[in-house]
């Protein structure tokens, strides 16, 4: 990120009023970066920003409710925000938002394919163009275009949609509404058979370790999950592939009209499911009948969480 | 072996209990025949019914799943229905995704004095349902051409 320091400084200036301000820095190792928690400058001089840093840091933010909380986003992760105000889960006066305009982050499953194995990374230099890679002892260069997240390449939001400090110059966006649901549409040509037993080949794979809902920052409810409720009882603690499956209609559905698709549910995913997929299509339908979209006014309503006594744009079965 | 083995499906109502169940009900009293495949369960209200009742039901083994309520403005609750009828909207485009053929699943309103009503909207349904046939099943003995679909697909 070009205006680093100029971040940085803005978050040193405004850590006396905060509890903490969250951002990104290094992990691991050289390819990934790990969420940030800044409470003194010399955590301030170690954030960075770059197409690495792709957790949605607003995951966090519900659970610091009550405290002053400094969070640095994205385009994407700015509607999260959004989202979070809407639904009274946190304080516009206790969060202070360091928003940028933002060029895009790595698909980190993009890159494993391309790489292969990726246990020993070396060294990993990112540039708007490209991604330079040294694993055990052999250089990668991967062109961004071919390693950039699928989100990113359709982004329409990449300036944050809200924010306390904005640094650096806002970015242009190109791409349309329709551009965003090329996939779901080559998805939907399919038969209603290929479709029934694709789910079934995918949701078997679903080990139910829960990284897709604890990733996503609306889903706010993990305590009290229908995923492990017994009472009611949802699902079963079976591995089948029936439960697996509802799990992620249950999950879709409560993120119908609420869902940015920031995509964390499917990055966490570690066995690659396409979950994304359930949620583009509520929302597809949602931009259709309600002409809304989640997390870009704060004042806003979700459109099943109200209703209008006349419907013009739902066209009921006449029997 | 029971006469009708063979011959039904398995489809469930899901009624209110204002309008829809005291249409059925007079639809019993008036002695207007109907398909028996259908299972009525009472709900208090169609803003009750959380549209994943209902893919619950599909998931299950359910070849059908229609829900009634009280028409628009006549709701007991006042607003019960305006909230399903968003709800239950969504979900009759949404289960195309899941590889289930939208027919399966309707929804409409029929008052309690609209046993005739009800009579042409069950014999109608149940008709749509015996076109599409039994449904793809998840689990249970009809389960294998599912395991079938699964390995092709894998
Ligand atoms: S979707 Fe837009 S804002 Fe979000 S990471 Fe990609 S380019 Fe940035
Ligand atoms: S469902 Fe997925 S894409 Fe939607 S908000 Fe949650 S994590 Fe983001
Ligand atoms: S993250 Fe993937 S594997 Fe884990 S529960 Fe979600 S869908 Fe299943």
């Amino acid at each position: 990120m070009k205006n680093l320091e100029d971040l940085k400084k803005q978050i040193k200036d405004g850590l006396s009023e905060l509890d903490v301000v969250i951002g990104w820095t290094d992990s691991f190792d050289p390819l990934h970066a790990t969420p940030h928690f800044m409470r003194s400058e010399a955590d301030v001089d170690k954030l960075k920003v770059d197409a690495l840093c792709v957790h949605n840091l607003a995951t966090y933010l519900p659970s610091l409710k009550g405290k002053k909380v400094g969070i640095v986003v994205k385009g994407c992760d700015s509607r999260s925000v959004v989202e979070l105000l809407q639904e009274n889960l946190i304080n516009r006066d206790d969060v202070t938002i360091f928003g940028f305009g933002c060029t895009g982050v790595v698909d980190q499953t993009k890159i494993r394919r391309a790489v292969g194995d990726v246990g020993q990374v070396e060294a990993c230099e990112v540039s708007d163009a490209e991604v330079k890679l040294s694993v055990a002892g052999k250089e990668h260069k991967l062109p961004m275009a071919d390693v950039i997240a699928d989100k990113c390449q359709t982004c329409r939001y990449p300036n944050a949609v809200v924010s306390d400090q904005f640094v650096g110059d806002e970015i242009k966006a190109t791409a349309s509404f329709e551009d965003g649901y090329k996939d779901l549409e080559e998805f939907e040509a399919k038969s209603t058979e290929e479709k029934f037993g694709f789910w079934l080949g995918e949701m078997d794979r679903c080990i139910r370790c829960y990284a897709c809902r604890n990733a996503c920052p609306m889903c706010v409810c993990r305590d009290h999950c229908v995923a492990q409720s017994r009472d009611p009882h949802w699902l079963s603690q079976e591995a089948h592939v029936r439960d697996k499956w509802m799990f992620q209609v249950i999950h879709a559905y409560h993120l119908a009209g609420r869902c940015t698709e920031c995509g964390e549910c499917q990055r966490a995913c570690p066995v690659d499911i396409p979950i994304l997929l359930f949620k583009k299509k509520f929302n597809k339908e949602i931009k259709e009948v309600f002409n809304y979209e989640a997390g870009l006014d704060p004042e806003a309503k979700p459109p099943l969480q109200t209703f209008k006594i006349d419907e013009p744009t739902i066209k009921e079965k006449e029997w | 072996m029971p006469v009708l083995e063979g011959k039904e499906l398995r489809i469930v109502g899901f009624l209110c209990n204002w309008c829809s169940y005291g249409g059925a009900d007079t639809a019993g009293v008036g002695r207007f025949t109907q398909p028996t495949d259908l299972r009525v369960i009472k709900v208090p209200c169609s803003g009750r019914i959380d549209p994943l009742f209902i893919v619950k039901t599909l998931m299950s083994g359910a070849d059908g799943v229609l829900v009634s309520g009280c028409h628009p403005n006549d709701c007991h609750y006042a607003e019960g229905n305006f909230y399903a009828r968003r709800r239950l909207e969504m979900l009759k485009r949404f289960i195309p995704m899941l590889g289930i053929d939208p027919d399966r699943f309707d929804y409409t309103w029929v008052s309690a004095s609209e046993g005739q009503r009800w009579q042409e909207v069950v014999t109608k349904f149940t008709e749509q349902i015996h076109k599409l046939g039994p449904a793809q099943k998840i689990e249970g003995p009809e389960a294998e051409e599912t395991l079938k679909l699964m390995e092709a697909s894998l």
